[in-house]
């Protein structure tokens, strides 16, 4: 019986499931907790407290400060929106390439279905190099056609947004998929019989069946969005109050000399972090508790 | 609150948070920022540079508005490494002027098409700002370095920048391999110093500014860096000492205006290269390259009334042949001497 | 128990029709595409060959540029081979201990009932959701020169491998947790009352089930691994034939105007990339077929 919600491989924050009853209280069940959060506190949860530390290292007043900054303030003005056109592209298309992947065949289906997979284990460098080679406006295969139209790709907005669809791609689907694949075609054929057009299915029936899956794809889309470094850095020029993003800002503010300068980047990296965490908590705590059936 | 309830807020929350968000953001990309240069007299000047001569260029900006050529000027800016920065033009990143850290990186732009040839005429042959390699210490100088000699010593832990991805380590690694050949050695001991040299490194940050950050946070004991740059960074507060060698090399930072360019950007060039544009280069650590420019005190050099002295043996990089031949000779990728020397430590760690 | 669908993305549900001859899929013709689904096909190759399959395709071709002999030149230079081989062990590395650090803290998470769990749930996306750049900042923090804990493993191996654990932390814990809440619990108590001691019981009726799962997850984070840049640039002093990356010898590559050789390594990381995927994707898929 246990066929339902399968791995999806991108981070799953799961359905609550049924609660297992824990059967004794064992050393084995102490040690483990131990180990775990052990590991925890050394990897993640110490490193981010000291960054948050030396954030307000010295008070709120500078902190402050950094938020004021007009370049601060654009690039995350523009993080925000690359963020979210990279989302929404990913989210179009990922709802309709989900539904081909588990509602019909066709030939190459299954070599989609691998190649949706292939942008998660793209180096960030090498995404940057690909997007130039084909789009920069003066050596791309298609880019100084494209500048001569008039569509600047590389070193604008257009870039980023596609550098950052590029990396945080394959969220969405991952989500989707497991959840299409399980709740199957029944109700929808009922519906339909019963003359319901095929939007108004999709739209009544398929998405309040896949929307907290929908939901989570997108905020790790989101997640995702928020924090490319590497390939942005190739494909948008860097120019302050024009193509920097938030990102770009950390790294050119924590490059440059002065405690400002420090705080100014641990400022923008801790709110950039913020954003995407409360996002997931958030959904994960909208989810409802059990199976999402 | 009851469970409902409480998911009812939640989800009016978000959905309140998803709908302002979306009613900000989708007016906002695309035309990022203001369209520049609409308002009457006002030209917008796109300047890309390395990113050391930042502060320096922003306080040249300031003095060139004062001037009546530079009356309305408004610059976008592009700061990083000097490699990264010239293949971004070379790609098509809209620039007016520029100012990089080596002359390959003009070069580059020359055999694009986007920069005259005659870019190297003038009476500075294209360059805009001098510095000198130093060797930075921690505050008191623990390791009593005193020249070169010093830095081959045990238990000196070495950081310079990449040579592979950073264009301006590379004046770092051809000091240290000239300055033994100026004091009379030949080319098997400069080898044998150099190999040396890089058996004490114990990092490559990737530009010149990551290296010196890496110092900073206490990385390594010892820093090969621009005089212009220590000057900078103690003015920053940084606190640090710094040795200027004997024997040295001289660091020449170019700058040219595009073909295309708007001809403020000529303007601002010949302001750059005037003494008022030098002036602000010296105070930021840079030595000028016109002759008379007043010096004055700079804050941050050892000694701030004389804060430019000059080694005995100071060599650029004509001495050495020019870039083309360094370049093949020494950072080739199978066959140049760094490479070559770095296989060899880098076998041995 | 089944658990199918390992690679969600292929497989169908049980109540399709089943495969007729053995190990073909079944075909009743080459496509059941309706003309809106058809449109919505092409609309969607159309962009994902925009974004994905031509600029990838142009680094293919780029790599190819000098013919084999140089393209096998450039993956063997001494330098070359170095970073590819310190990357390829480290992130292997780092998956085995995913692979048991993962499995360990999804069992807390979803077995384990303390004060704080919900807590530790956060904890496991902060990576995913720090941008790389400053999830290097942070492990700087920790582990670098002013560490308050006296080590100072800055422009080591040790970061490099530290690194690639803190951004793979989330993959395995996130494919296991589901699979683990699935799991029916009479089962194990079935096993523990005919006397199964608690190792037994998990090596023969747990890990089964979370072998598809484990194996994905893995899949990921080797993947995820490899390609991993942002955090090692201030943290692994990028020194050759030490702790230098294969992103930043793709870089240098980039800076000095290499682009074939450029493109050459960031073909073979792709290469390796989906020969992992596929080979974990055939383990996974015969472990399902047999568990």
């Amino acid at each position: 019986m246990a066929d339902s919600l399968t791995t999806s491989a991108a981070p799953t924050r799961p359905a609550r499931g049924k609660v297992v009853t824990v059967r004794s209280r064992s050393p084995f069940r102490w040690v483990l907790r131990l180990i775990v959060i052990a590991y925890l506190f050394f990897l993640v949860i110490w490193p981010v407290t000291l960054v948050a530390k030396a954030t307000f290292s010295r008070g709120l007043a500078p902190v402050l400060d950094a938020l004021q900054q007009p370049e601060v303030i654009f690039a995350f003005k523009l993080t925000l929106s690359v963020a979210f056109w990279a989302v929404v592209i990913n989210t179009a298309f990922g709802i309709v390439v989900s539904l081909l992947l588990v509602r019909y065949t066709f030939p190459g289906r299954r070599a989609l279905s691998a190649m949706i997979d292939v942008p998660l284990s793209v180096s960030p460098i090498v995404v940057g190099l690909a997007l130039l080679l084909v789009y920069s406006g003066r050596t791309g295969w298609i880019g100084g056609a494209l500048e001569s139209a008039g569509l600047q790709v590389i070193y604008a907005p257009p870039g980023i947004i596609m550098a950052t669809a590029f990396v945080s791609l394959p969220l969405v689907i991952r989500e989707l998929v497991p959840v299409l694949t399980e709740i199957g075609t029944d109700s929808e054929q009922a519906a339909r019989s019963l003359g319901a057009s095929p939007l108004q299915a999709f739209l009544s029936i398929t998405l309040p069946a896949i929307k907290w899956a929908l939901l989570y794809g997108v905020v790790l889309s989101l997640a995702r969005s928020l924090g490319e470094f590497g390939a942005v850095k190739i494909v948008s020029g860097g120019v302050a109050m024009r193509t920097q993003t938030a990102t770009l800002l950390v790294e050119e503010r924590y490059q440059q000399f002065g405690p400002e300068n420090t705080i100014t980047a641990y400022t923008a990296a801790l709110i950039l972090a913020l954003i995407a965490v409360l996002a997931l908590v958030v959904v994960t705590s909208l989810r409802p508790k059990e199976n999402s059936q | 609150m009851s469970i409902t309830t409480r998911r009812r807020v939640l989800q009016a929350a978000a959905g309140a948070i998803a709908l302002g968000l979306t009613a900000t953001l989708s007016g906002c990309v695309g035309g990022a920022a203001q369209p520049a240069s609409d308002a009457s007299g006002t030209t917008t000047l796109h300047l890309v540079g390395f990113a050391v001569p930042k502060e320096a260029n922003n306080a040249i900006q300031k003095k060139f508005a004062e001037t009546p050529e530079g009356k309305g000027v408004v610059w976008e800016e592009s700061y990083g490494a000097s490699g990264d920065q010239s293949r971004a033009v070379a790609n098509g990143l809209k620039a007016d002027y520029v100012n990089f850290s080596l002359e390959g990186d003009v070069t580059r732009l020359v055999k694009a098409g986007l920069v005259d040839t005659t870019w190297k005429d003038g009476p500075t042959k294209g360059i805009v700002s001098d510095s000198v390699v130093v060797i930075v210490v921690p505050k008191g100088n623990p390791q009593g370095i005193k020249c070169w000699d010093d830095l081959v010593k045990p238990g000196i832990k070495l950081i310079t920048p990449n040579p592979a991805s950073s264009g301006s380590a590379r004046w770092n690694i051809l000091a240290a391999y000239q300055q033994v050949i100026a004091s009379g050695g030949s080319e098997a001991d400069a080898k044998a110093y150099l190999t040396k040299l890089f058996n004490n490194v114990v990092a490559l940050p990737g530009s010149g500014r990551d290296a010196t950050n890496a110092f900073l946070e206490g990385s390594g004991n010892v820093l090969i860096s621009y005089e212009n740059e220590a000057i900078l960074a103690r003015q920053s507060g940084e606190d640090f000492d710094y040795i200027v060698p004997n024997a040295t090399l001289k660091i020449e930072n170019p700058g040219a205006v595009l073909k295309d360019a708007d001809p403020k950007a000529k303007a601002y060039l010949d302001f750059v290269l005037n003494t008022a544009g030098q002036e602000e280069f010296v105070k930021k650590g840079f030595r000028p390259v016109v002759k008379d420019t007043p010096v004055g005190t700079v804050e941050g050099a050892n000694d701030p009334t004389k804060p430019f002295p000059v080694p005995s043996k100071l060599f650029t990089i004509a001495d050495l042949g020019g870039w083309d031949a360094v370049n093949t000779k020494f950072f080739e990728e199978n066959t140049g001497i760094v490479p070559q020397i770095q296989k060899a430590t880098g076998k041995s760690q | 128990m089944t658990s199918s669908a390992v690679t969600p993305l292929v497989e169908r549900p049980d109540d399709a029709p089943p495969p007729a001859p053995r190990g073909r899929r079944r075909r009743r013709r080459t496509t059941d595409l309706t003309p809106v689904a058809g449109l919505g096909l092409g609309i969607t190759m159309l962009w994902f060959s925009l974004l994905v399959l031509i600029p990838l395709l142009a680094v293919v071709v780029q790599a190819s540029e000098g013919g084999w002999q140089a393209y096998w030149e450039a993956l063997t230079s001494p330098q070359t081979a170095a970073a590819l081989r310190l990357t390829v062990s480290q992130a292997l590395l780092v998956t085995l201990v995913n692979i048991v650090m993962g499995t360990a803290i999804a069992w807390v998470l979803v077995r384990d009932r303390f004060w704080g769990k919900q807590f530790l749930e956060v904890v496991i996306d902060i990576p995913f959701a720090l941008p790389t750049i400053v999830a290097g900042l942070v492990l700087l923090s920790l582990y670098g020169p002013s560490s308050p804990l006296g080590v100072d493993w800055a422009n080591t191996r040790v970061a490099v491998f530290l690194a690639f654990l803190f951004v793979t932390l989330p993959f395995v814990v996130r494919t296991v947790q589901p699979v683990l809440i699935e799991l029916e619990p009479e089962v194990e108590e079935a096993a523990a009352s005919l006397g199964a001691s608690r190792f037994t019981t998990f090596r023969t009726i747990i890990l089964p089930s979370l072998a598809p799962a484990i194996t994905s997850g893995a899949a990921l984070s080797f993947a995820r691994g490899i390609s991993e840049y942002g955090s090692l640039v201030l943290l692994s002093g990028n020194l050759p034939y030490s702790t230098e990356v294969a992103s930043v010898r793709i870089l240098s590559y980039v800076e000095g105007d290499k682009l074939m050789e450029a493109a050459a390594v960031a073909s073979i990381l792709l290469v390796v990339a989906l020969v992992v995927i596929v080979v974990l994707d055939i383990i996974s898929r015969s472990v399902a077929r047999h568990g």
